[in-house]
């Protein structure tokens, strides 16, 4: 799904922020990246994101090297993966139900598809009865569930998320964890970015952790051990 | 663009008009503000260059006086010859009896003294009306070339004055309307640009889920447009009513010979809103798209 040759990325102040990153992530996986602030973590996500290019190495998704992607192909790259920021990021004018719809209106989806699939994916994030509510009248965690629909409601093969759970409390960290599981259940490959040791070590997946830029551990079923 | 593309971004413009209410508030106020100025400003320009055209049209005259050895064969050629020149809107004859009788006429009670003249000492003439005040010196020069013409008299000295006047009056006009066209741009850009600016984290967001700058343009687009053409369409009501106003008031209080230089409302207004809706919506447009630019290079 996921595949990094020796990318590397400086900034132009001097700092080295990945320093020749080798990594292979499969479909399907559930994956934590794990790491101190000004490790890399939100550096990694953005090469993904294709926000920044990296400045040595290759990087392919889905088969595709993105480094040789024109701009004006971003969009289309973009759709192929969910994305979940921290903040949230929903659009402050828009009800619940449309910020949700908006990443099928991208797409030019049929509004009868938009009428079925939307109250479908909210359901399965139980916000069904907030559909109308615009996200300032929503709690944290219920935030963070619309952004999880609206990553979700093209099906993209790739779950991407930035500290998902860091803006909220712990009972409702484990209640967005539940939904990530389930989707990631269902075939969708979820790359997390977190500082969140607790999740990381229940969950028992593979955690790749960062340091100074580099990948210092890659374990299978790992735990959270920057500090050992 | 998809038909369907379209009609999303004409609904998401008119939603996000009123969820963002102050800011729409703000943009049409600015619009509307500066287009009044304008209007104002336009509408004084043309209404004094009227004047100035119908200042002209009592100077538009050129007499020409002939010898009295013309025949009258001649004339008739002359004249015909007089009307073929560019720039002669109509050419009169009068002939000396006729050039008498109108003298005689003028002196009105004491008409009589003239009877005693033993011969009229007046010559046959043309009268010449010119279609533009600018033509009057080349007329005038090809009338002087030819034969049998004794003299050619015409209101030079308040020509000129009269041109020049005029020219300044329109180039100061055109560049006061020229001026304010840049600073109506100019204000109208800045207050998109903040409601945009306001709005760059919804661009941002946008362009992470995949929309293509397309996408996110149409709707901000449209918004600009529409914001233009109500802002547009209100400063034209204002303008409209303010130079109504006017318009009755100088129309019935003065003479009617000045009132006739005013230029109607209404010839004024169907040239107005048309330029009013095509700057509006054009700043409108182009304005949104200039303050998104940077925020979609994400």
């Amino acid at each position: 799904m996921i595949e990094m040759y020796n990318v590397s990325k400086h900034y132009p102040n001097g700092v080295t922020a990945l320093d020749n990153i080798h990594i292979t992530i499969e479909k399907g996986e559930f994956i934590f990246l794990v790491g101190q602030s000004g490790a890399g973590k939100s550096t990694f996500m953005k090469l993904l994101l294709k926000e920044e290019d990296p400045s040595e190495g290759e990087i392919r998704i889905d088969g595709q090297d993105v480094t040789r992607l024109h701009r004006r192909r971003i969009p289309y790259l973009r759709r192929k993966m969910g994305v979940v920021f921290q903040d949230f990021r929903l659009l402050p004018n828009k009800t619940v139900y449309e910020n949700v719809a908006y990443a099928m209106e991208i797409l030019s989806a049929k509004p009868k598809e938009i009428r079925q699939e939307v109250p479908m994916i909210l359901s399965m994030v139980g916000l069904s009865d907030k559909a109308r509510h615009y996200p300032n009248q929503l709690s944290g965690g219920e935030q963070q569930r619309v952004s999880i629909a609206r990553a979700m409601i093209n099906n993209p093969p790739l779950l991407i998320a930035d500290e998902p759970t860091g803006n909220l409390d712990p009972d409702t960290s484990w209640e967005i964890m539940k939904i990530l599981r389930q989707i990631n259940r269902r075939g969708t490959t979820i790359l997390m970015a977190t500082h969140d040791k607790e999740i990381v070590n229940t969950m028992r997946r593979r955690v790749v952790t960062l340091e100074q830029g580099r990948i210092v551990r890659d374990h299978d079923k790992g735990g959270y051990e920057h500090e050992a | 663009m998809k038909l369907r593309t379209f009609a999303y971004s004409l609904n998401e413009a008119i939603k996000n008009l009123w969820r963002n209410g102050l800011m729409s508030v703000a943009s049409v106020s600015s619009v509307m503000a500066t287009l009044v100025i304008l209007g104002i400003i336009f509408v004084l320009v043309i209404n004094i260059n009227s004047f100035v055209d119908g200042a002209q049209t009592q100077f538009d005259e050129i007499t020409v006086y002939l010898n009295d050895e013309v025949a009258a064969v001649e004339i008739s050629q002359i004249q015909s010859q007089i009307s073929s020149i560019i720039g002669v809107k109509e050419v009169r004859y009068e002939s000396k009896d006729d050039a008498m009788r109108n003298w005689r006429e003028s002196w009105g009670e004491e008409g009589y003294l003239l009877e005693g003249l033993s011969e009229n000492p007046l010559p046959n003439a043309f009268i010449i009306r010119l279609r533009k005040l600018e033509d009057t010196e080349s007329v005038v020069k090809i009338l002087s070339s030819y034969n049998g013409i004794e003299e050619v008299t015409f209101y030079k000295e308040i020509i000129d004055k009269v041109l020049s006047t005029s020219a300044f009056i329109r180039n100061l006009g055109f560049a006061l309307i020229a001026a304010l066209i840049a600073i109506s741009t100019f204000i109208i850009t800045n207050t998109i640009k903040l409601a945009v600016n306001a709005r760059r984290k919804e661009i941002n967001i946008m362009k992470y889920v995949g929309a293509t700058n397309w996408f996110i343009r149409w709707p901000f687009l449209l918004e600009g447009t529409l914001l233009g053409c109500i802002g547009a369409l209100i400063a034209s009501g204002i303008v409209y009513l303010i130079y109504k106003y006017f318009y009755n008031y100088f129309t019935t209080q003065f003479f009617v010979l000045i009132a006739s230089y005013f230029v109607p409302v209404d010839a004024i207004m169907s040239d107005l809103v048309v330029i009013f809706v095509v700057l509006g919506a054009g700043i409108g447009a182009l304005g949104s798209l200039h303050a998104m630019k940077k925020h979609l290079n994400v």
